[in-house]
């Protein structure tokens, strides 16, 4: 099964519609709540991300038999660092998105943490895909 | 701990469409008391209470993605009819105290809801 959800970039407030859609479709597919969590939250940070620093982009979702993979993709000003990037607390976010609660640079490192595995590329002008797997 | 027991120790109000009924058949296994939702994705394990001053939708949606099952606001914040209506879509229990942060938190830790 493959998703494909549009993220926008403009609605701060909007975002984790695509993560909670996600959620509601490995329920009905009665995959173990456990894994669902995990999807969840890695999808979620994810899809925070997207719409803060990529200036929104897209998310698919293909499930398989072995795996859940769920691939952002944004054409945002890119990480010139990622090494610097996975790095607990280190964070780019404004002022005005650590008002609402996020921003504190556990973004990266928590996605990888939820995610059996996580490849970050990334080009400076040109934007970020990151594709994380969750293994069933 | 019962979630009745938290409103009834809490003095709290119920916002969400939940009747005591039916609090006083949801547990709740661990509390958390934060601003920052990234450190709630980050820390907090499921079928837990998240006591917040901060009020706005990613709240709602952090808590539905770790599977928390209650929000309790403090300092006698109240929400507003988006974040109720995304909170019954999705079965958590919202409610609000006048106590603060800090002492909310207390109370519970006193009654023996742990993090």
């Amino acid at each position: 099964m493959k998703l494909h959800y549009e993220i926008s970039g403009d609605d701060f407030l909007a975002a984790g519609k695509a993560s909670s859609a996600v959620k509601k479709v490995l329920s009905q597919l009665s995959v173990n709540p456990a894994i669902i969590r995990k999807v969840a939250i890695a999808m979620y940070e994810a899809e925070i991300n997207t719409v803060i620093h990529g200036g929104g982009g897209c998310a698919d979702v293909i499930i398989s038999p072995d795996n859940i993979k769920m691939i952002f993709k944004d054409n945002g000003p890119g990480i010139p660092n990622i090494e610097l990037a996975m790095k607990e607390g280190y964070s780019t976010a404004t002022t005005e998105i650590r008002e609402l609660g996020f921003g504190a640079g556990m973004g990266l490192p928590n996605m990888k943490k939820y995610s059996d595995d996580m490849v970050v590329t990334s080009e400076v002008g040109k934007g970020t895909t990151v594709t994380m797997t969750v293994n069933l | 701990m019962k979630l009745i027991e938290v409103k009834n120790i809490l003095n709290a109000t119920v916002f969400t469409n939940h009747s005591d009924d039916y609090l006083a058949n949801v547990e709740v296994n661990q509390a958390c008391g934060a601003d920052l939702m990234s450190d709630v994705l980050a820390y907090v394990k499921d079928k837990g209470l998240l006591l917040t001053g901060l009020m706005n939708l990613q709240v709602i949606r952090t808590a539905e993605m770790m599977d928390i099952n209650s929000i309790c606001f403090v300092r006698g914040k109240k929400p507003s009819q988006d974040l109720i209506d995304l909170a019954n879509d999705t079965n958590l229990v919202l409610l609000g105290t006048e106590n603060p942060l800090y002492v909310s938190c207390g109370k519970l830790y006193n009654n023996g809801l742990i993090c």
